[in-house]
């Protein structure tokens, strides 16, 4: 019995009135966890009751901790009748079960009902003694620490990167045909959030597991999902990347003596080898992928494709010997794995050799009825299926390993798409396993790659490519190949030098389908998915010559299945790359050169293409230093144009037959215009508008070029849905429409946020989806973060130093902040316990308010900000503490849609209601910031006829304490002007 | 291709002011978005049509939900759903609660009921100003009124309190609830020229002065059942007006009133002959409306009295507003020397109150 769980019942407010005669309410309260339920007394006649109740109890084993959500149900007290629900709060007790997060969850939660939405606010205090358990033969995991970043944490470091986790559960979804139901829609509605809610903790318990066996003690870049899969049963499925971190919390661990990380494990008792023991079979990391229950389902692999962006190391000569030996201590690192796969995006300098490209495998499959939901083999025997061909490609490239990745699903009846994509790369072996073969070779890596384009050299043996490429010199250090153009599904590298700024770059594409049953269906989706793969591969490449530039990052391709539709939507950031060539302009070419009039046609659209390009070089700055060809070589000789066709590789050694999306020449990319379609084609280039001045938009972390950024952040999410006029539907009617639609999307968004110019859209993130026949759906949610004007000349450089000084300062800077001055001059005093009790006290700066706020309202007290992001940082300010992962899953219905507005009202309701409740979550865990917020899923459907609608959303993000750096500033200058000489003496000490 | 759905939620609400004046005023989505267009915002920003009437339904869209906060402004502070930062908050809800001066005049002094709330589209149709702009005003006025009736104290420390207006704001309010409890009467025609700056001005000084809140009195009846101190002009001191009479009545004291009067302001009056030859139809006028407020009627009457007896009188004359005020200083000094006189403090409290009343109503 390794765990108590305590809550107490403070108070409500701004209850509904339940009573109609009296217009009061007669409230209590009942906590539910596992199987145990505690109520409150009644507390008669008040919209806002004082329970100021006992501590209720629980004594749980830490499995349940993990895996169960505490459940609190306000009612109304009827005497005569049943009692009415007024809401709920389910709370994810997971943040108390690690030590370094939060120790009580305290504050005002929204009360919440499937029906009504938020009816009022309950004050709630959690506690949990964890009793220390030496028996490590156990099911649970607490202790392992989640984020949902993609970079390591900010006030972490990586001692090891162990790499990919993963882990699904599945079960019959309680509800799967919402209109036909026999029990009450807040019944069923409730059944699901509760399961879910459980399966989550299950999965999450269970990858914890996983990483503890790897001998981790957190899992980065968590990214969970949920499969709707409707009558075959509903999937939670998660990845991650197990690592060991290490929580800065001293100015030491800065100092050489400390870095050698096998040290660091002592500090997290986690890190101590867990004694091997009778492990049940069920907890082997990975399932095996054997194929032989895959005849019972159906099920086309697709073929999949590799794409541009690969070359050869062994070219540089100087390279050669020395990247042999990289590549074998990496291999034997990686070859350990299953699947040396990375969920980051973001990395530890020096981690990320060099980049191969992107590579993504998708695959087709009839769903049917999950019949056993403890052996979820079938889903896990196609995932695996999938990732073993992510493997063979990034192998194909040179590359032991994936990093950016990711999966995805998209379902529409019984067809499921299967999709996963991430970058090829060669990384450090230094971070990957316990540092033996560091020392001498660390240092020959640093010398040996040059900073700001060592990632962009290729990885792959010139002589034996995939397929052909156009490799120059690279264009910074003239020493190594370089591939014409980069595709990743990565963050920029912070030392990347890039030329200019970046932008949003976006492919579209719709593909009717006929309406078919099963295997016809998906055969019909498999035949399609090729084409659509080229077609927005080919819109990429078009619109990246259009900007002027040469790279792609954070490239992210969503294929959804529609009853008789496919649609595909590719979003990345392009960028210039100052290694990579200067890409050559586009050019037409008319098939039939006959009649005049065609010809001056062709030289008019070239005309515009060539502005264009003009342009957007100088709208976002593109000036590459010229460099004569002379210095740089003459380039590789040029292969032979390929027919832009399924070319099958039989000699590659993985048999898959793979897509050649390299395009011919380099200095001419040439369009062909044959037809109307390829017409339709050009002018869709032209129709993409650059955004308003003052305005930037990425869908990376940060915008390149862009590093002034002030703290002035708006996270929003923006949905559309259009009806599509059954009429007009032709291919070109769809692409135009589903372009407009993004368009005007994004056009309104400029419009909204043009109080914040100058101003970048970061994180841009959209999602698309087929709820019905002609309906199209788009969700969009980033942030729009300010950034100061007369500062953005700085150059990338200083930037980069700066942060890089910063990061190295963070945390010296926070520790000393609450300190006493004295600390200052004596660094190496040792402090442990007066910093722990300042780390302490500076991180629930919330608590003291929510408590406060617990008194009966007055009248100026207001609500903690609680900011959002989608981003793994907050400009100007620092996060001094993480204090847990946010996963939250709502279901709102209703039955009177147009009395709450119409569906735009019903929406804009719900997503407002989400909002609050995570930050309400957030700021009753001390905090006042959620980071790498995403909403995963926001699934809508409405039926008006019967003047109904539903809507399920899942949202997940770390939640954290952050202080302003000017907070910070304002602090470090107090000190030296208190006590100079003692600053001053503790800097000498420090440098 | 139709939007069939079309949202835009931020985790800080955007309040956009200009959009939101258009909603209070009433328009509606389209009128709102055509006003837009009339304003330029297509060629500053470089949108078209159709992402302005999104924009501008998305607000609408908002508001209303903002609506049912904002009409308990404690609440707006202590929702979770709106993350409004606490400047943009005072800002929406002292818009809400903004009133229009041609508005204001149309109702000051009736009684906020179904009755009046009816007359709202005449009100409209007068002022131009739209009925939905005068409803949302009119139930603005009636909701605080409803809120502050039953309550102790300072009339405008509880609208500040219970709807979280700025200063000005809850004075105004004050002066909306103060009339329209005591319906002072200021439609008549004689009365158009004045301003509800004018009303709201006499209002705070009787306030101050008149009401029983003013004398502080609470201690010396502490269970009485005087709650809306602030509300309710003090009876007792309107009964005792009437003891003001003997200034009129008794003729020796009348006349050794106007002497005093005259003797200090000769050489200093411009208009000194009109004065003398007025004085004692002023000081009737001036005594007798005292003497008058006893009854309910007449309180009713009290602004149009004080404009037909002295400022209309004085206007004719063409009195400058420095001799005006000479006078009534002198007028209400003077008494203190009238040996026979015993009501003195009674005579401050009526006349002080009065004389900022008159100054501020003499005006063209």
């Amino acid at each position: 019995m390794p765990g108590k769980l305590k809550v107490k019942i403070v108070a409500g407010r701004h209850l509904p009135v339940m009573d109609r005669a009296s217009d009061l309410t007669d409230a209590f309260v009942e906590v539910k966890f596992g199987n145990t339920t505690f109520k409150t007394d009644v507390y008669l006649k008040s919209l806002n009751p004082q329970w100021n109740s006992e501590w209720f109890k629980f004594e749980v084993d830490d499995e349940d901790l993990q895996d169960e959500p505490l459940q609190i149900t306000v009612l109304d007290h009827d005497t005569y009748s049943a009692n009415d629900a007024i809401g709920k709060v389910y709370i994810d007790i997971d943040p108390l079960l690690y030590s370094e997060a939060a120790t009580v969850i305290s504050g005002w939660f929204p009360i919440y009902d499937t029906i009504h939405g938020i009816r009022g606010e309950i004050n709630v205090v959690v506690k949990v003694d964890l009793f220390n358990d030496l028996n490590r033969f156990r099911q649970s995991s607490c202790g392992v620490k989640f984020f949902c970043t993609t970079s390591i944490p900010k006030c972490y470091r990586a001692v090891i990167i162990h790499g990919f986790v993963e882990e699904l559960v599945v079960n019959e979804d309680p509800e799967y045909q919402w209109i036909d139901r026999i029990r009450t829609p807040r019944a069923s509605n409730e059944a699901r959030q509760r399961l879910i809610s459980l399966m989550s903790g299950e999965l999450q318990r269970k990858i914890g597991l996983k990483v503890l066996e790897m001998r981790g003690n957190a899992v980065v870049g968590y990214l969970q999902c949920f499969d709707l899969e409707g009558e075959s049963g509903l999937v939670v499925r998660a990845i991650g990347t197990a690592c060991t971190l290490d929580k800065l919390s001293s100015p030491a661990a800065f100092l050489p003596a400390c870095n050698s990380p096998s040290k660091e494990m002592k500090e997290s008792p986690l890190a101590h080898p867990p004694s091997h023991g009778c492990r049940s079979t069920h907890n082997s990391p990975i399932h095996t992928a054997t194929g032989s229950r895959l005849t019972q389902n159906f099920s086309v692999s697709v073929p999949t494709l590799i794409y541009t962006g690969m070359g050869s190391g062994s070219a540089g000569k100087e390279g050669g010997p020395f990247k042999a030996l990289l590549r074998q201590q990496t291999q034997s690192a990686l070859e350990q794995r299953e699947f040396p796969f990375f969920t980051l995006t973001a990395f530890p300098p020096g981690f990320l050799v060099h980049v191969g490209g992107v590579v993504s495998a998708r695959s087709v499959k009839l769903l049917d009825r999950i019949h056993n939901p403890d052996e979820p083999e079938t889903r896990d025997a196609w995932w695996a299926e999938i990732r073993q061909e992510i493997k063979s490609h990034a192998k194909a490239l040179g590359c032991h390993a994936v990093v950016g990745y990711s999966e995805s699903t998209s379902i529409c009846e019984e067809v499921c798409i299967l999709s996963a994509s991430g970058t090829a790369a060669v990384l450090n072996p230094r971070f990957l396993q316990d540092g033996t073969v560091e020392g001498c070779l660390e240092q020959r890596i640093e010398e040996n790659l040059p900073a700001g384009c060592g990632f962009c050299h290729i990885p792959y043996d010139e002589l034996n490519m995939p397929f052909p490429a156009h490799l120059t010199y690279c264009y910074n250090c003239r020493k190594q190949k370089v591939p014409d153009v980069l595709f990743t599904t990565i963050d920029l590298p912070t030392d990347a030098t890039v030329v200019g700024k970046g932008c949003l770059i976006q492919a579209r594409l719709c593909r009717l389908k006929k309406k078919a049953q099963a295997e016809a269906n998906a055969t019909a989706i498999s035949n399609l998915l090729p084409f659509m793969e080229y077609e927005v591969h080919t819109q990429l490449m078009n619109k990246l010559k259009l900007k002027g530039m040469n790279a792609l990052f954070g490239l992210r391709i969503q294929i959804t299945v529609g009853e008789n539709m496919l649609m595909g939507l590719a979003s990345a950031t392009a960028v210039y790359l100052a290694a990579l060539p200067m890409p050559g302009g586009i050019q037409i070419a008319g098939k039939t050169p006959s009649d005049g009039s065609y010809e001056q046609h062709i030289s008019h659209m070239q005309k515009k293409i060539s502005d264009t390009i003009a342009k957007n070089k100088e709208l976002y700055e593109i000036n590459p230093p010229e460099i004569s060809e002379e210095i740089i070589g003459s380039p590789i000789p040029e292969p032979k144009q390929r027919s832009r066709l399924l070319r099958s590789q039989s000699e590659s050694s993985d048999e898959v037959t793979e897509l050649d999306l390299s395009h011919g020449k380099k200095d001419a990319f040439v369009l062909e215009i044959d037809d109307t379609d390829a017409m339709e084609d050009v002018h869709s280039l032209l129709t993409d508008v650059p955004p308003p001045s003052g305005f930037y938009s990425c869908n990376t972390e940060i915008m390149p070029g862009i590093n002034n950024w002030t703290s002035e952040i708006q996270m929003f999410t923006s949905v559309r849905v259009i009806r599509l006029s059954s009429l007009n539907l032709t291919n070109q009617a769809l692409n135009k429409n589903f372009n407009d639609l993004c368009e005007n999307l994004l056009k309104s968004l400029y419009f909204k946020l043009r109080s914040m110019i100058p101003c970048c859209l970061c994180h841009v993130n959209f999602t698309v989806s087929l709820p019905e026949d002609e309906l199209i759906q788009v969700t969009v949610t980033a942030v729009a973060i300010t950034f100061d004007k007369n500062q953005a000349l700085q150059t990338t450089k200083t930037h980069i130093e700066k942060s890089l000084q910063r990061a190295s300062t963070d945390n010296e800077e926070l520790l000393q902040f609450p300190l006493e001055l004295c600390s200052d001059s004596l660094p190496s005093h040792p402090f442990p316990p007066a910093k722990a009790v300042t780390v302490e006290k500076a991180s629930p700066m919330g608590e003291g308010n929510f408590r406060n706020r617990s008194a009966p309202p007055c009248a100026n007290s207001t609500v903690g900000v609680v900011k959002m992001t989608p981003l793994s940082f907050i400009p100007g300010a620092k996060i001094t503490k993480y204090l847990g992962i946010i996963n939250m899953f709502f279901i709102r219905e209703t039955t009177s849609l147009r009395e709450e507005g119409g569906v735009s009202g019903f929406l804009h309701a719900f997503i407002a209601e989400v909002f609050a409740m995570v930050r309400a979550h957030v700021a009753a865990l001390g905090g006042n910031a959620v980071v790498s917020y995403i909403m995963k899923q926001c699934v809508f459907m409405e039926n008006p006829n019967k003047n109904q609608a539903q809507c399920l959303i899942n949202v997940s993000g770390d939640a954290v304490i952050f202080v302003r750096e000017s907070e910070l500033e304002v602090i470090s200058t107090q000190q030296p002007t208190a006590n100079c000489q003692q600053s001053c003496a503790g800097g000498e000490v420090t440098t | 291709m139709t939007s069939e759905l079309d949202i835009f939620v931020g985790n800080t609400t955007l309040i956009d002011e200009e959009v939101y004046r258009l909603w209070l005023d009433g328009y509606s989505v389209s009128d709102a978005v055509a006003l837009r267009v009339r304003a330029g915002i297509l060629e500053q920003t470089g949108a078209t049509a159709a992402v302005l009437q999104s924009d501008t339904m998305d607000h609408y869209r908002t508001f209303h939900m903002l609506e049912r906060l904002l009409h308990a402004p404690p609440k707006l502070l202590h929702q979770l759903v709106f993350q409004i930062p606490p400047s943009r908050q005072a800002l929406l809800i002292e818009r809400y609660y903004a009133f229009d001066e041609a508005f204001v005049r149309e109702v000051l002094g009736k009684k906020l009921s179904k009755g009046t709330k009816k007359d709202l589209d005449d009100i409209s149709a007068k002022t131009g100003i739209t009925l939905k702009s005068c409803r949302r005003q009119f139930d603005n006025f009636k909701r605080v009124f409803k809120v502050v009736e039953e309550m102790r104290g300072s009339l405008a420390d509880n609208i500040q309190q219970h709807f979280l207006f700025s200063d000005r704001l809850a004075r105004d309010y004050a002066a909306i609830v103060f009339f329209a409890n005591n319906r002072f009467e200021t439609a008549k025609k004689k009365l158009q020229y004045l301003s509800f700056g004018d009303f709201a001005f006499c209002a705070e000084l009787m306030i101050q002065n008149w009401t029983l809140g003013a004398v502080g009195e609470a201690p010396s009846k502490p269970d009485s059942q005087v709650d809306d101190m602030d509300m309710d002009l003090d009876k007792e001191f309107l009964q005792d007006l009437k003891e003001l009479k003997v200034l009129v009545a008794d003729k020796d004291l009348l006349d050794l009133h106007k002497s005093l009067v005259c003797t200090a302001l000769r050489g200093k009056l411009g208009v000194f002959s009109e004065m003398e030859a007025n004085f004692k139809n002023l000081s009737r006028g001036l005594v007798n409306v005292a003497a008058k407020l006893t009854h309910n009627k007449d309180v009713r009457d009290l602004f149009v009295d004080l404009v037909e007896k002295f400022v209309e009188p004085c206007r004719s004359d063409h009195w400058p507003l420095g001799d005006v005020r000479l006078f009534l200083n002198q007028y209400s000094v003077t008494v203190h020397s009238l040996d026979g006189f015993r009501h003195q403090a009674l005579w401050d409290r009526y006349m002080d109150t009065l004389r900022g009343c008159l100054l501020r109503l003499y005006h063209d």
